[in-house]
């Protein structure tokens, strides 16, 4: 049906991105609409031996009401209980996130901190990608206009650490200015930062000073390490060195009471 | 769909069964006040910030501006419109409400509470709240009179046990 519609249609998942400002924004489009919600095997998620599977309908509520999620993926509890509030949690959809590429994305922020994976589905077979790997800049991703997002895995490693933080306006109904999720598994650690960079990102070279236990002692330190990871972008939201600083110290307060090589130094004067 | 694009959709509103010839994205807001004349339900900002437009879908509050009708298909939708005001007497008698705009909303997502007392096990009132804005009441009112329909409601159903 997609490559019917010459790659034109758009889809339609919780429409709590699309349908805002409405009917406005339908004239914008490209005129062709497919509704998802009537493919009920994409709604369903569902615990494998390796993965949690979500399918490309399945809510933030649903995973918000799934106590397994709650005891071995908390950070994805946490970032979907910000989400709006729960007239969107209930409709919007984690697949919806993605697809929507907002650098401000909590559902992708948490997804990116435990590796998840994205398949994607077309008449061509299925593909796929990480979600580390899957945007290109902003807006851009290595989502093609006949491919649907029909899973994503999220890896069932436990995980030592794992957190969402959301520093925004106010909690709930604000699209974040700043949200991190931190992750610490036998991969090693894992940050991811949205609002920071063209699209959600993780913080690869602050990841790196972490598994080699790089001395961190203060919040300077990191704000540095930051600056080669994200690229603010500066909008009306917040300056891009506001931002910077708030990740920084978020990242600081976090990390001190986990890691002794992060904070003043033991045994330093 | 037909050559005017419009499709035959049937849900269930309020408990009755509700047969439409609509286009597929009419909001299903639109869809209730102008078309059924359920006037209720308010818009506020249209753009699922506010919840004055909150309804229930298959028992889960939602925003109604932002549901295109054609995914209300098969789906079971309660409005304030089917509301019983004695159990939410303890809300409204509380300063819970003043101007009155963000009201249907708040009693939907109040209603659904109720409905649920199970969801305080994990979460606060004002979180389940929060979709609702109301530039009046500063939210006190809401929230202490919902506490207080929810303390009502559970001692209504032990004397109901008892
Ligand atoms: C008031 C309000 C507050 C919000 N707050 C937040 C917030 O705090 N944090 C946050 O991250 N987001 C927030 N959002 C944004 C939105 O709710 C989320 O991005 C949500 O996850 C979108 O999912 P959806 O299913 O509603 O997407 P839709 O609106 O249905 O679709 C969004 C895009 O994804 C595409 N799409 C949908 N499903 C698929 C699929 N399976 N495969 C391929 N493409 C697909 C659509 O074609 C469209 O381009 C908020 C929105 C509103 C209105
Ligand atoms: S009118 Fe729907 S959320 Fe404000
Ligand atoms: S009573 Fe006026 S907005 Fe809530």
């Amino acid at each position: 049906m997609l490559s019917e519609a010459g790659g034109q249609a758009t889809l339609l998942g919780g429409t709590t991105d699309l349908f805002v400002h409405w009917p406005e924004r339908m004239l914008d489009a490209d005129g062709v609409f497919i509704d998802l919600s009537g493919v009920g095997a994409l709604r369903a998620h569902r615990w494998e031996d390796e993965a949690l599977v979500l399918g490309g309908l399945t809510t933030f509520w649903d995973i918000i009401q799934d106590e397994r999620a709650d005891r071995e993926m908390p950070v994805l509890v946490q970032a979907a209980r910000t989400v709006g509030a729960v007239q969107i949690q209930t409709r919007g959809t984690w697949a919806g996130n993605i697809a929507n590429a907002s650098p401000a994305a909590d559902g992708v922020a948490a997804l990116m901190v435990r590796d998840a994976v994205v398949e994607l589905t077309s008449c061509d077979g299925i593909e796929t990608i990480r979600l580390d790997e899957f945007y290109l800049g902003y807006k851009q991703m290595r989502l093609r206009r006949d491919q649907i997002i029909t899973s994503i895995r999220v890896p069932r490693q436990s995980c030592s650490v794992e957190r969402f933080i959301k520093v925004g306006t106010r909690q709930a109904q604000a699209i974040s200015k700043i949200g991190v999720a931190i992750a610490q598994s036998q991969a090693g650690w894992r940050i991811v930062a949205n609002s920071v960079a063209p699209a959600v990102c993780r913080c690869r070279t602050v990841e790196r000073a972490l598994d080699d236990r790089v001395p961190l002692p203060h919040v300077d330190a990191l704000v540095e390490l930051l600056g080669s990871d994200v690229s603010p972008i500066d909008d009306i939201r917040s300056t891009a060195a506001y931002r910077r600083g708030v990740l920084a110290r978020v990242l600081y307060h976090e990390l001190a009471p986990l890691c002794e090589w992060v904070g003043p130094q033991r045994g330093a004067s | 769909m037909d050559e005017c694009g419009l499709v035959t959709i049937e849900l269930t509103l309020n408990g009755g069964c509700v047969r439409l010839e609509v286009d597929p994205g009419e909001r299903l807001l639109d869809t209730l006040r102008d078309r059924l004349g359920l006037k209720g339900t308010k818009e506020g900002c249209g753009e699922g910030e506010c919840g004055a437009c909150t309804v229930l879908m298959d028992g889960v509050p939602v925003n109604s501006c932002l549901v295109p009708i054609v995914q209300a298909r098969g789906k079971r939708i309660e409005t304030i419109e089917s509301v019983d005001r004695a159990q939410l007497s303890a809300l409204l008698d509380s300063g819970a409400t003043q101007c009155g705009a963000c009201t249907p909303g708040v009693v939907m997502s109040a209603a659904w509470v109720m409905q649920h007392p199970e969801l305080l096990h994990t979460h606060g009132l004002r979180e389940l709240m929060a979709g609702n804005l109301c530039r009046c009441t500063g939210y006190d009112g809401i929230i202490g009179g919902l506490a207080a329909a929810i303390e009502a409601g559970l001692a209504r159903k032990s004397e109901g046990e008892g």
